[in-house]
């Protein structure tokens, strides 16, 4: 009996093991522990009143949570670019300024420091959300149509977004004095739990009901996996490829909408700067190929905090902030390089050695 | 090794994890001659060119090459390019944005510096004397594709190759570029240079060649004089199918025969696609199986992805039941009933890492639609109905399709157009290196599929299996319809000689 | 029908994105049109005009000075990298331009592109940044003195009188002169012992990073009452981050805000009481070159090659209504 109950246990672990959601999983317990090990008080979470005397919780967890959503929803969106089109979207960044920029540009209004907002929020977020989505289309439709590298395709809005951005608002710098604005970079009155995070499990649901009442998920890999096999399954690949595009400039917009928030203002240069880079590491460290193909948005999503709590705990130590890209490089290659072929034919090899010695022992 | 031989391969072995596919080939080629390779799909021709170039080791064997007293190692492309042995490929394998000259150079010079001018001179000297339409600074793309082709040709001529190989040179050219690229081999052939000539284009082998060396199944027919092999006895030897000894092996045919029985389901008229066919008119009848047949390239296969709108229609139409039809993409052919099993299952059939099920259901559900997707449930029931009606050995409906035999993969594709429960069924070589008992289990279905009323049609390589199922062939040859054969005329015999056509000549 | 649509969305993000790069393209040139022989031609290299409230403004000053209704011929170059900033200028001497007017990202790498510009004839302002290099290469060099604005701030601090400081410090692009120069005051007090470091970080200009920096700070649960932020957008990312957490900040509260720069919306802050310090640093220094071109235009020799700008401190407790319009940027 407890003999059978181990080998269950064993079981789990190597159905686990081979999970691609294993790898964010793991990637988090090894952070975890470390935190755990070196300092407890990381996990402290404290309830306290913010200035405008509502609750809110803070912590490294909380900030986790708060800087991890925008990331997460942008994982969304790039899982779908990765998976259609083999490759990633670097616009990201610029994106958002230019999605911010139009908020606040509705907002404002002419005017770029009024004293009551010139129109709805909810208008000018969805004004952004158009802008983006066509500026995701543009992308979408220089790598579906004219067949250009995605990220050679999204140079071209890499390098002109944040002067798009400024154009907008007349290169002025606007900002919000209406308080209800910054709910959406920060606390909703009474909720002591980070917006961000909040509008980031909105997008999951939404993403969720749509991978599971249409077929997008299905779509997008088989295009992502043979592009010629699913045109001859009655597939457009082409408009598939445009799709994962404009979802994701959806996915920008309500990162853009957070970001704007938090500081009720915005800096045309630095704004998301290197977000790209984030949300596509991601997407990797959610064990996806980012060659395309097969995807798993839980395993990005749940990457995507990972990469903010390896930054937070980078804070913590009191790292540089401008030496936090090479560590991040280091995820990166370590990776990449564990999911090239060799490594895994190695480690799979391994790991049966070491089954076939176990057996070997149990016999004995 | 006599006087005048350039290259001889004794000998040659090569065996691949499962496959044998050179077994005992020798070869020989002399000075001045164009000499055919010639063999189905399979055969081990291109194994050969890739063993003689050094792209594979051979597992045993030996190769000659005059002026070299033992037989010479070649390891690598660059070995045998300094042996003197160069090929062109069929794909142009040069560098279309640098210019002639260059290209012509390219890898070859020694040392650091290059003296441009005189690179581009020497250049010009090699194409006038070979009579070749190109300027040394053109930029190679600037060309024709046949000139192209020419360009490689004049590359290797100036690296003084003892041996030419030709693999499929034609095959994008046309009559005219053809005829030009035919001259400059008679050329090269008046020097001395031995030619090896692969191609699937009997007309032209017949054009152009003095021997003929011919490949089955990985072991060697025989070589001849071209004026001792007329067509039939080419084509029967490359099928392996003395002509004398052919059965009528005509299978017990479709008994499919309510009232509709005589009239087409789908006919096309002049259609034509940008894969290079002639327009061809083409109908099938309700429960009726038909096939195209030809060599490997003769346009069998783009013939049926024409009507499936897989490669881009650019005239003539298609009828459903009389009525115009239009098919611009292939979902237009899948909501007009038609199924398209494609030839190359790796390319164009599965979808590799996504799962048995989703492979299975792909097409169905495409049709559905993208807002309805199957529940998990049904998704399953299609599944699981599938992998036992056609029989296939998975560990489960959850396995990527990609870790699956090749017969077993073939037989996923055929449930997910099966599913789609369509009108016109086209499968295009559906048996193809997959094991026999698979084989005899597919041609049974469609024979069943058929009594039951639906259309299908069958290319396969393997004649006799053509003959075991179809009731009607379409005979193709360079591209073109050029007849059909139905009752009595469904033959070996009769087929081959439609085949080769040209020894009514 | 449905390819129609998307012809039409394409045509329109394409119009879109062909309007703004007019758009971009137009401020990065303006002035060039034209060429009659009496304008002076200038070839301005700047930082990116989005870096800062500071830069948008110098940039600004700069356009409405070099026009050619001022009798001068303008193009400009931005960028915030060194090489970049290099290449412009090299374009510039191709280009045949009579001065051309620099402010450097980095100090250093200069010399070449400088002397070439010399054998050019080209007389050679800086502005805004200095560089390390040799004084003969330039005319004159408009700056701040970035040392003296942080040893003002500093001074400023000094003079509080608290009991301990606990300083959360956040710098600039690390490297660029207005990070050294700010960044040498503080070290220094903290070497001799007056002041503590809680923390030292680069927030690269960025209010954003300077947000996580400071909630960093607060999530470890370590003490500080300074926030000393070398620009007014990091000292905004690192108010947002204490109200968050109710930290209270500004005259006679927890902790003291600091910044740099004397933005518009920095000097409501702190007439609003919500800062406690800013310093200025002056971006106005077209007025300074103009008359330099003017004189040397003259054939005068300028006496000093070194020009500091005059730049005040204000202090939250006595700024007025008139140093916010006069001064904010």
């Amino acid at each position: 009996m407890q003999n059978e109950k181990r080998f269950n246990v064993k079981e789990f672990f190597m159905k686990l093991f081979k999970r691609q959601i294993f790898i964010p999983i793991a990637a988090l317990l090894l952070l975890a522990l470390f935190n755990l090990i070196v300092d407890p008080s990381f996990y402290r979470i404290t309830l306290g009143y913010n200035s405008a005397g509502d609750p809110v919780l803070s912590g490294y967890l909380m900030t986790i949570l708060d800087y991890g959503s925008e990331l997460a929803i942008l994982a969304i969106g790039m899982t779908l670019v990765t998976s259609a089109s083999g490759g990633q979207d670097i616009s990201v960044g610029a994106g958002i300024a230019i999605a911010g920029s139009v908020i606040l540009r509705v907002l404002c209004g002419t005017n770029s420091r009024p004293e009551t907002l010139q129109a709805p929020i909810i208008v000018a977020f969805l004004v952004s959300c158009v802008v983006a989505m066509l500026f995701g289309a543009f992308n979408g439709a220089l790598v579906a149509y004219f067949k250009i590298q995605p990220m050679v395709a999204t140079l071209i809005l890499f390098t002109a977004g944040r002067s798009i951005a400024a154009w907008i608002n007349n290169n002025e710098l606007p900002i919000v004095s209406d308080p209800t604005f910054s709910y959406f970079g920060g606390f909703i009155p009474g909720i002591p739990i980070p917006t961000p995070f909040f509008i980031a499990v909105v997008c999951m649901i939404v993403i969720a009901l749509v991978l599971k009442f249409t077929n997008l998920g299905l779509y997008t890999q088989a295009v992502g996996i043979n592009e010629s096999s699913s045109r001859l399954n009655g597939l457009n690949p082409a408009f598939i490829k445009f799709l994962s595009f404009v979802i994701l400039g959806l996915c920008v917009a309500v990162a853009g909408l957070i970001k704007v928030s938090r500081l009720s203002s915005i800096n045309y240069s630095v704004i998301a700067k290197d977000i790209e880079m984030d949300a596509i590491l991601a997407v990797a460290l959610g064990g996806n190929s980012l060659s395309g193909g097969k995807f798993n948005m839980t395993a990005s999503i749940l990457g995507a905090y990972v990469i903010q709590f390896l930054t937070t705990t980078l804070y913590k130590f009191n790292v540089q902030s401008d030496a936090l890209p090479a560590y991040k490089a280091v995820v990166v290659i370590i990776l990449v390089v564990l999911s090239t072929p060799v490594v895994r034919d190695y480690l799979s090899g391994l790991g049966k050695k070491l089954n076939l010695k176990r057996n070997v022992k149990e016999v004995g | 090794m006599e006087n005048k031989t350039v290259l001889e391969m004794r000998n040659i072995h090569k065996s691949f994890p499962g496959v044998r596919a050179l077994q005992g080939v020798n070869f020989t080629l002399r000075e001045g001659e164009i000499h055919a390779l010639m063999g189905e799909n399979g055969a081990g021709k291109s194994t050969l060119i890739k063993v003689l170039t050094g792209v594979y080791g051979k597992d045993e064997g030996e190769i000659f090459l005059k002026g070299k007293e033992k037989a010479v190692a070649i390891r690598s492309p660059q070995d045998a390019q300094k042996l003197g042995i160069s090929t062109v490929y069929q794909e142009i394998t040069l560098c279309p944005n640098l210019s002639v000259a260059e290209n012509m150079y390219i890898g070859r010079t020694s040392g650091v510096c290059q003296n441009w001018k005189k690179m581009n001179k020497d250049a010009d000297k090699i194409l006038q004397s070979l009579d070749i339409p190109a300027k040394a600074t053109q930029q190679l793309a600037s060309c024709s594709i046949a000139v192209q082709q020419m360009v490689a040709i004049a590359r290797a001529v100036d690296m003084d190759c003892k041996v030419l190989i030709l693999d499929e040179p034609t095959s994008s050219l046309d009559d005219q570029e053809v005829e030009k690229l035919f001259g400059l081999m008679r050329d090269l052939k008046a020097r001395g240079v031995g030619i090896i000539f692969v191609t699937h284009f009997l007309d032209q082998v017949y054009e152009v060649c003095d021997k003929i060396t011919v490949l089955r199944d990985g072991k060697l027919v025989g070589e001849y004089e071209i004026k001792d092999l007329p067509r039939v006895q080419l084509v029967s030897k490359m099928l392996g199918k003395d002509l004398d000894d052919l059965s009528d092996i005509k299978g017990e045919n479709a008994a499919y025969d309510k009232e509709d029985a005589s009239k087409p389901v789908f006919e096309t008229e002049g259609l034509v696609s940008n894969a290079g066919i002639k327009p061809f008119d083409f109908y099938i009848k309700k429960g009726e199986v038909n096939g195209f047949t030809g060599l490997l390239g003769s346009g069998r296969s783009e013939c049926v992805r024409a009507i499936f709108g897989a490669d881009r229609v650019i005239g003539g139409t298609v009828k459903k039941n009389g009525k115009v039809i239009k098919i611009t993409k292939p979902l237009d052919a899948m909501k007009n009933g038609i199924a398209y099993l494609p030839e190359d299952r790796k390319i164009d059939g599965i979808v590799g890492d996504l799962s048995v099920r989703e492979n299975i259901i792909l097409a169905l559900q495409v049709l559905k639609g993208f807002f309805k997707p199957f529940s998990k449930a049904e998704a399953n029931q299609f599944a699981d109905e599938y992998i036992k009606l056609l029989g296939i050995k998975t560990a489960s409906a959850d396995t990527p399709i990609k870790s699956l035999s090749g017969g077993n993969q073939q037989k996923v594709i055929l449930a997910r157009w099966l599913l789609t429960h369509p009108e016109y069924l086209i499968l295009d070589e559906p048996t193809r290196g997959i094991d026999v008992g698979t084989k005899i289990d597919i041609q049974k279905l469609v024979l069943k599929l058929a009594s039951e009323g639906m259309s299908v049609t069958f290319i396969s390589s393997e004649t006799d299996e053509m003959l075991r199922t179809c009731s009607r062939l379409i005979v193709m040859r360079d591209r073109k319809v050029v007849g059909e054969l139905s009752g009595d005329d469904l033959t070996q015999n009769k087929i081959m000689s439609t085949i080769a056509g040209g020894d009514r000549e | 029908m449905k390819k129609k649509i998307l012809a039409a969305i394409m045509a329109a993000v394409m119009v879109l994105g062909l309007t703004a790069c007019g758009g971009a393209k137009e401020t990065a040139s303006s002035g060039s049109a034209g060429g009659s022989g009496d304008l002076i031609k200038v070839g301005i290299i700047n930082n990116d005009p989005n870096e800062s409230g500071y830069r948008t403004a110098n940039d600004k000053d700069m356009k409405n000075m070099f026009t050619e209704a001022n009798g001068y011929q303008a193009s400009f170059a931005y960028s915030l990298k060194n090489d970049e900033q290099i290449t412009a200028a090299q374009k510039f001497i191709q280009d045949g331009v009579d001065y051309l007017l620099l402010s450097a990202a980095d100090t250093a790498g200069w010399d070449s592109v400088l002397k070439d510009a010399q054998d050019a004839g080209i007389r050679v302002i800086l502005f805004d940044r200095t560089i390390d290099a040799d004084p003969s290469l330039y005319e004159a060099s408009i700056v701040s003195d970035m040392a003296k604005e942080g040893q003002n701030a500093v001074d400023w601090l000094k003079a509080q009188n608290l009991s301990e400081y606990n300083v959360i410090h956040l710098q600039g692009v690390m490297g660029s002169a207005a990070q050294q120069g700010r960044t040498g005051a503080l070290d220094a007090a903290v070497a001799a012992g007056e002041m503590n470091i809680v923390t030292q970080q680069t927030a690269e200009w960025n209010a954003e990073k300077a947000q996580q920096i400071v909630q960093s700070v607060i999530d470890s649960g370590e003490s500080f009452n300074v926030i000393y932020a070398e620009n007014d957008d990091m000292a905004k990312g690192a108010v947002a981050a204490l109200d968050k957490a109710n930290i209270s900040h500004g005259v006679g509260k927890d902790v003291i805000i600091m910044g740099f720069d004397c933005n518009k919306w920095a000097l409501e802050e702190l007439k609003a009481g919500n800062w406690n310090f800013d310093q200025q640093c002056n971006p106005f220094q077209a007025g300074y070159i103009d008359e330099i071109i003017k004189k040397l235009e003259k054939g005068e020799t300028i006496s000093e090659k070194t020009i500091v700008m005059d730049e005040k401190g204000f202090d939250a407790t006595t700024i007025t209504d008139d140093d916010v319009n006069n001064y904010g940027i």
